[in-house]
């Protein structure tokens, strides 16, 4: 059934009477982000102010793909159980060349996990669980049809010009998130341009309600026949609601491919029938670029304002809550006096690190699925052709490679003997234990495990003792008979030692405040 | 069979990236030249002659 919007109450704000006192932080968009954004900076005890635009959630299922990392980002914002419950799970995708199958893929081929390898669930849903999860929480002020329209950002805040339906009004705040989408008007404000690539190509985005027993799994196809010589996609979501993403070729006219009498033809040809509704329907190019620097002075850049990707790979969405996860305790710790501008120096190298391994990703797929005339097509046609006769190649197939958290360049103490996915920089993985989940357990500030042995006296953040099973072994000790881990209140592991030394524990706690 | 077929490197996607890269701004004889000078490497560091003919046997099939 086609989702019912609701639109949010538009209260006129105080500052339209008298000017407010200045905020600790002001988020510019009520999308996925700015209001995980928000959540997030709650569970640190920051107050934050929320603007929008607009007054409904988003038009569109946009962002369906949500990924592991991103579930274990919304179990900690309280509302996993919730998305869990509604989206469509799946793990396993399979990529076919005209009828054959090619490739397929398993995202999670491990048990003990909390949060499956994936979930489809429209961008509206996520929105709407988001915004009833904000407003259960005092620290946020969530204001709808509040636009703003001018920044002018000076060393110690900035203050932005706002419009709402019964005038104009101010806001002073010390820090300015930016969580207005790949066109932000933020971005445009301060006069800073994208760079990167854009590719020539455009793709017509539907999606259609009908009763099918489609499986839960990631569908998709170069050159089939039900759309000769271009590639589509096929994604299952909650209400009968399945997306299909069809390779429509740069001289498409956008306007005209959206027109019902265009695509409903083309839809048949995919599904085989005309018993479908058309839910919604969007033409897009693909991009891969990036703001150069994500945190200009008191005005931060997160999710699509920073940044944006081609869709095959899940990363535009996924990477934006993993910007969340990683700029939500450093901004509270520079708020509340524990750590000094070089932390949030450090949310631009990981999160710029982190975007440049999705821009790359997602450019090797865009380049694969749309190649170049000549020799790039010769290439991707010839790997296509042998995926056909042997195992290498199908693994070359590049239909998309899906959102995984990176792992950040960090210098912690490491341990060769440890295993290699519980890295420093790394997400700590999970592991199911008596009484619940180890990432339940490493609360929201910085965390010391301790595995077979007891932490040195004197250290100076809690410390967390997990039992010896075979999931924390496989993946926390590997061939060592201990361990301990430092962790982030990300969940990020920070250092780790085979032997606890109260000093170079102390070391290393130091340097994580300090954004090393 | 001593040719390999299975999966054998991991770095896949960047090697693709990096070949698509070598050739790019290249004439189509330049790109044919750099191919055969590529293959000529590539067979010398193989260096097994029974390998290299299961190559080119599943190469043209």
């Amino acid at each position: 059934m086609a989702y019912d919007y609701q639109p949010f109450d538009y209260v006129p704000p105080p500052g339209l009477n008298a000017p407010e006192a200045k905020k600790p932080v002001v988020i510019v968009g009520a999308g996925p982000i700015g209001l995980a954004m928000a959540i997030e900076l709650s569970r640190h005890g920051v107050a934050s102010v929320v603007l929008d635009d607009n007054n409904v959630v988003s038009v569109g299922s946009r962002a369906i793909c949500w990924s592991k990392r991103s579930l274990e980002i919304f179990d900690r914002l309280g509302i996993a159980e919730k998305a869990l419950e509604k989206g469509v799970t799946w793990q396993v995708g399979r990529t076919f060349h005209r009828n054959q199958e090619v490739f397929n893929f398993d995202l999670l081929p491990e048990a003990g996990h909390k949060m499956p390898a994936f979930i489809n669930l429209q961008q509206y849903y996520v929105e709407q669980f988001l915004v009833e999860r904000a407003q259960e929480i005092p620290l946020i002020d969530l204001r709808f049809k509040n636009k703003v329209v001018a920044i002018d950002p000076g060393p110690s805040g900035a203050i932005l010009d706002i419009e709402t339906p019964d005038g104009p009004y101010a806001l002073e705040a010390s820090y300015v998130l930016a969580c207005d989408g790949a066109r932000s008007p933020v971005r445009s404000m301060l006069g800073l341009e994208f760079e990167g690539e854009v590719f020539e190509e455009r793709f017509l985005i539907a999606d259609i309600e009908m009763e099918a027993d489609f499986p839960s799994e990631r569908h998709f196809w170069f050159e089939p026949e039900f759309h000769a010589g271009q590639s589509a996609l096929l994604h299952k979501q909650p209400d009968n609601i399945y997306r299909i993403d069809l390779q429509l070729g740069w001289d498409a006219n956008p306007e005209q491919e959206m027109q019902p009498e265009v695509v409903i033809p083309r839809i048949m040809k995919v599904v085989g029938h005309d018993d479908f509704r058309l839910d919604w329907v969007s033409v897009y190019t693909f991009q891969c670029r990036r703001l150069a620097e994500f945190v200009h002075g008191p005005v931060i850049f997160v999710g699509d304002s920073a940044h944006v990707v081609s869709p095959f790979g899940a990363r535009g969405g996924n990477g934006g809550l993993q910007d969340v996860d990683n700029l939500g305790w450093k901004l509270a710790a520079v708020l509340e006096g524990r750590a000094g501008d070089r932390l949030l120096a450090s949310y631009n190298r990981e999160r710029g690190f982190g975007a440049d391994e999705n821009i790359a990703n997602s450019a090797r797929a865009t380049k694969f699925m749309t190649p170049g005339e000549g020799i790039e097509r010769m290439f991707r046609d010839q790997v296509l052709h042998l995926a056909g006769k042997t195992s290498f190649a199908r693994g070359w197939v590049n239909s998309g490679r899906l959102s995984r958290p990176c792992t950040y360049p960090v210098a912690g103490p490491d341990d060769p003997q440890l295993p290699v996915e519980a890295r420093p920089g790394a997400v700590a993985p999970d592991a199911p234990l008596s009484d619940g989940w180890l990432l339940n357990q490493l609360g929201g500030d910085a965390v010391l495990v301790t595995l077979g042995l007891a932490a040195p006296d004197g250290v100076a953040c809690r410390v967390l003792d997990l039992p010896a099973t075979s999931e924390t072994r496989q993946r926390y000790l590997g061939r060592a008979e201990q361990a301990c881990y430092l962790i982030r209140p990300d969940q990020v592991i920070a250092a780790r030692w085979v032997d606890a030394d109260a000093a170079a524990i102390a070391d290393a706690l130091r340097a994580l405040w300090k954004g090393g | 069979m001593s040719l390999t077929t299975t999966p054998n490197l991991p770095e896949h996607d960047t090697f693709y990236a990096e070949l698509l890269a070598a050739h790019r701004g290249l004439t189509e004889a330049e790109s044919h030249a750099l191919n055969a000078r590529l293959v000529l490497i590539l067979a010398n560091h193989v260096g097994d002659i029974e390998a290299l003919r299961e190559a080119l046997t599943l190469a043209k099939s």
